[in-house]
């Protein structure tokens, strides 16, 4: 690159400090090379790095020293008592249920919401910025946090558990879906507005058709993520499998415990390889 | 856009007959309807809505209360208790486990791409990784606080295996998009393989990786808010005590910290993966 004067280029602060090296080609051009960044982002990194050291009391001597207990519960967990299998059933069906349903209340409520946070769609500035902030309050929750406060407003149970999901849900797929309305075509929307559709009418013909495939693999996509995380719900109180999984190891039974997660992780693959399957389909 | 030619009409088509010869699928859209109204009913069996809990009506109230009135001397205090000093902990639990995990996915990754090793040694990585990826993150962290005890510490370990999962699945997809005829030509002109490495593998590999690393890192000051819950260090501990006692206030002060932390969080992380995205 020849150095050039470009108009209404600024030169970059570090660039100003440390000056670019200025290497002079055989034909008598000047080329600058800008300094590498690498030594900065290292010395923030080491910095990062020990602080994280100090704050969390890092100690790698404790992994050395007391390693094989771990070896202690993992071998009982893999050793699980299939005698145990009888009493997962229920919570497991539970926890599917739980998703299931989580997932499809949360990804109907989601829709609404993400045609409103779409910058495309919606013109009111104030609307757009006011659901998005919702929006993103809603994703920061952590899911068991919310189960825990859905637990002790709705009682221990699955009902608690489907809140929580369904909240979850709600934020992950809104988000998703007004990214993904904001990458839709609009010639379809304009020209069914020009041609006397109300905002609803053409939303629907000529947007929805567009985001169907995509809205309903995030769908499947959130189905797959809500399994997973419905199973440790029940550990602060929101039904399914997590309550089998904290009174396991509160009786320090880990081939239960064991047979809980077996049973966990076949589900687990059937339905990522089910939605993983359907997702391709639809892509 | 072209006109639809009927081959057996030798003309276009009109209007009318395209929009008579759209495809029906009818048949496909009743049989989805149906399974997922049957999933519905089927779920809705295990869901019974029994009332609020005794005490439900006055936890909402409190909670909403707690986060429009924060408590403010917990918010700005600088001690082991304040949010500040938990929110940091939270931070280093998330930037060591993230880096750690992300350092051990690389042979995991490596060695679980059909691209680089047998066949049967990828199968068997991938199912250890499968296996990492469903036992959740709270179990691994009681399975580590009997090595490590229960502070934060146990909150790292258990965040870099639980990183590994994501984290190589994601690596896996980068190493197989590997451009490989970079390396065909950089041996053409004579290049050692450290040099072919240098030169043709890593410009490749180490902004996915980074992308990747950074977008778990994200995931994992969420997840270590959570840990806490088990006694994993972080903020969880906290706030669980503070939701148990129903101190309102400053349960609010602790999510107050949390939504801001992870709003900033996530603010930069996107910023950053555009720019390496954009190269």
């Amino acid at each position: 690159m020849a150095k050039k004067k470009q108009e209404g280029y600024r030169v970059p602060l570090f660039d100003r400090i440390f000056k670019p090296q200025i290497i002079t080609l055989p034909n008598g051009h000047t080329v600058a090379r800008p300094r590498s960044r690498m030594p900065l982002i290292l010395i923030a990194l080491i910095a990062v790095i020990w602080g994280s050291i100090r704050l969390t009391g890092f100690d790698l001597g404790i992994i050395v020293r007391r390693g094989y207990q771990l070896t202690v519960i993992l071998e009982r967990i893999f050793h699980p008592d299939f005698s145990y299998f009888g009493k997962v059933v229920e919570p497991l069906f539970d926890t599917i249920k739980m998703s299931i349903l989580g997932s499809v209340l949360g990804a109907t409520l989601a829709l609404p919401f993400a045609v409103v946070a779409s910058t495309n769609i919606n013109k009111s500035r104030v609307a757009v910025s006011l659901s998005r902030f919702l929006l993103n309050i809603v994703r920061t929750l952590p899911t068991l946090v919310i189960a825990k406060f859905a637990a002790l407003i709705f009682g221990l149970g699955t009902f608690a558990g489907t809140v929580a999901i369904t909240v979850f849900t709600f934020g992950v797929v809104s988000k998703m879906m007004y990214e993904a309305i904001e990458t839709i075509d609009m010639g379809a929307f304009e020209a069914m507005e020009s041609a006397g559709g109300n905002k609803y009418q053409s939303f629907r013909v000529a947007c929805f058709p567009q985001i169907l495939p995509t809205y309903l693999s995030y769908c499947l996509y959130s189905l797959e993520m809500n399994i997973r995380a419905a199973a440790i719900l029940g550990y602060v109180g929101a039904g399914g499998l997590g309550i089998l999984i904290n009174e396991r190891i509160g009786w320090r039974d880990y081939e239960g415990l064991g047979m809980v997660l077996l049973a966990l992780f076949v589900v687990v693959f059937i339905i990522e390889n089910t939605s993983q399957y359907l997702r391709k389909k639809l892509s | 856009m072209g006109k639809t030619i009927n081959r057996a009409l030798d003309r276009p088509m009109t209007i009318q007959e395209v929009y008579e010869a759209r495809p029906r699928l009818w048949w496909l859209y009743t049989l989805i309807v149906l399974i997922v109204a049957s999933l519905l009913t089927w779920s809705g069996t295990a869901v019974k809505f029994s009332g609020f809990a005794s005490k439900g009506i006055e936890v909402a109230k409190g909670v909403g209360n707690g986060l429009l009135h924060p408590n403010t001397s917990l918010l700005f205090n600088l001690t082991e208790e304040g949010v500040p000093y938990q929110l940091f902990q939270t931070m280093a639990i998330a930037v060591l486990g993230t880096l750690i995990g992300g350092l051990l996915a690389i042979p995991f990754s490596f060695l679980a791409s059909d691209k680089i090793v047998p066949k049967w040694i990828a199968v068997i990585f991938n199912a250890v990784i499968l296996v990492i990826r469903t036992i959740p993150s709270l179990i691994w962290a009681l399975v580590w606080i009997r090595v490590t005890g229960p502070n934060a510490f146990c909150g790292v370990v258990t965040q870099s295996v639980c990183s590994i999962g994501m984290i190589s699945k994601m690596y896996i997809t980068a190493i197989e998009d590997i451009d490989t005829r970079i390396l065909e030509s950089l041996d053409a002109s004579g290049c050692t393989t450290f040099q072919k490495i240098r030169y043709g593998i890593l410009p490749q590999i180490i902004p996915n990786f980074i992308s990747t690393v950074i977008y778990r890192f994200d995931i994992n000051v969420k997840d270590a808010t959570t840990l806490g819950i088990v006694g994993a260090g972080g903020i969880g501990a906290a706030l669980i005590q503070c939701i148990n006692s129903s101190r309102w206030s400053m349960v609010g002060s602790y999510l107050c910290g949390m939504v801001v932390l992870m709003l900033f969080i996530e603010f930069f992380s996107t910023k950053i993966r555009n720019r390496l995205t954009r190269g």
